[in-house]
């Protein structure tokens, strides 16, 4: 499985790697943000997108939304790990179509328990 | 009497004597019928007003200078000195921040993802040992085996006090990479208190602007000022607060939980 980790901090890039790596997802990518993930994405090559939300550039949500307009992404897995906390927030991240949302900081707990659900919801 | 002091309050008292006597003598010169003289004492009373002015932004200018020259923080060694002398404002302190934090930051990391292949290796290694050393126990152990398995015992005593080494290493490695707090700790807090220092000055640049305002009578028509305020949309970044603030999630439980009323 191809998953692509989108973040404008390398550190938090790394962590999340490292992290998946644990999990045994290996095949990762990164993006600092969503200008730059967004064509990777149109290639087709990934299964699972992990983005923050607050990037300059293009932010996690309009890359999501982007990611919901687009006809062969639509329904890709999205979860959002963030530091952004907000009710509204949280509640604009499910509208549009936010697929689990993980706030910052977590653990590694944390972070496999939503990709799991993710993926059992998927399948 | 008292309203009086309050108005003059940001002036000096020089000046204000000034403002008295002159204020005397044009109204004794007005009297007597004197006009020319009069408007003399009223130039000079402009002139009086300006000077002040000027001498108040001077003043606010030079401790803002200070301000700004006293922002400077001790380097320990050349390679911070020579970091450190290049900063002179704010903005490239932070910078500094960033690059502390990501670099230790990767530096931990480095650290750790060396030092997790050997505890793995140790711990499989010990695991299979165990389960042979079971097997010798139980006398179900081949001759062959047995030697076999005692030069495997004699190799991992001294990988184990190898690897054992190398992780101690690496975990006070990891310790003295956290050294980057220290530093940047007090970075941020010179930049605080270069922040404090510059509201401070500019609170008192405003104060006096009002007393100009009060002085001159320049009363300003109301303008409406389209507020920059932090999308939502774009991110705000963490939450220092959350705990005090309503609308912020205070942790994972309650972002499921909001997300579990939505129906996730």
């Amino acid at each position: 499985m191809n998953i692509l980790i989108v973040d404008d901090f390398s550190t938090m890039r790394r962590i999340i790697k490292n992290l998946l790596r644990d999990l045994g997802f290996t095949n990762t990518d990164e993006a600092d943000d969503g200008n730059t993930a967004l064509p990777l994405l149109k290639s087709g090559k990934y299964d699972f997108l992990i983005t923050d939300w607050n990037m300059p550039g293009m932010s996690g949500l309009d890359l999501l939304k982007e990611v919901r307009k687009d006809e062969k992404l639509k329904t890709l897995p999205v979860l959002m790990v963030t530091a952004e906390a907000k009710r509204d927030q949280i509640v604009a991240a499910a509208t549009a179509g936010v697929n689990g949302y993980v706030v910052k900081p977590f653990t590694a707990a944390v972070l496999k328990e939503k990709i799991e659900k993710i993926f059992e919801r998927i399948e | 009497m008292s309203k009086h002091e309050t108005d003059h309050q940001g002036l000096d008292s020089e000046v204000t004597d000034k403002l008295h006597s002159q204020a005397a003598a044009l109204v004794e010169q007005l009297n007597a019928g004197d006009y020319a003289a009069a408007m003399t004492v009223i130039n000079d009373l402009s002139e009086v007003r300006d000077r002040s002015l000027y001498r108040e932004v001077g003043r606010l200018t030079r401790s803002l200078h200070e301000a700004i020259r006293n922002f400077q923080i001790d380097p320990r060694n050349d390679e911070q000195s020579e970091a450190l002398s290049k900063m002179t404002d704010a903005s490239d302190r932070l910078k500094y921040v960033v690059k502390m934090t990501g670099k230790a930051a990767n530096r931990t990391m480095d650290l750790v993802e060396e030092a997790m292949p050997l505890a793995s290796s140790m711990r499989d290694e010990a695991a299979e040992l165990r389960d042979e050393w079971q097997r010798l126990r139980r006398r179900e152990m081949k001759p062959a085996e047995f030697r076999a398995l005692y030069a495997r015992i004699d190799t991992f005593f001294v990988t184990l006090n190898h690897d054992a080494n190398a992780t101690y290493e690496n975990l006070s490695e990891i310790l003295m990479a956290q050294d980057f707090q220290d530093l940047t700790g007090q970075v941020i807090e010179k930049v605080t208190t270069l922040v404090k220092e510059v509201e401070e000055h500019l609170l008192s640049l405003v104060m006096m602007a009002s007393h100009v305002d009060k002085i001159t009578g320049t009363v300003y028509e109301p303008v409406d000022e389209e507020r920059k305020t932090e999308s939502a949309e774009q991110g705000v970044g963490p939450q220092i607060k959350a705990d005090e603030l309503g609308n912020v999630m205070s942790g994972q439980d309650d972002v499921d939980d909001l997300l579990s009323s939505l129906g996730f």
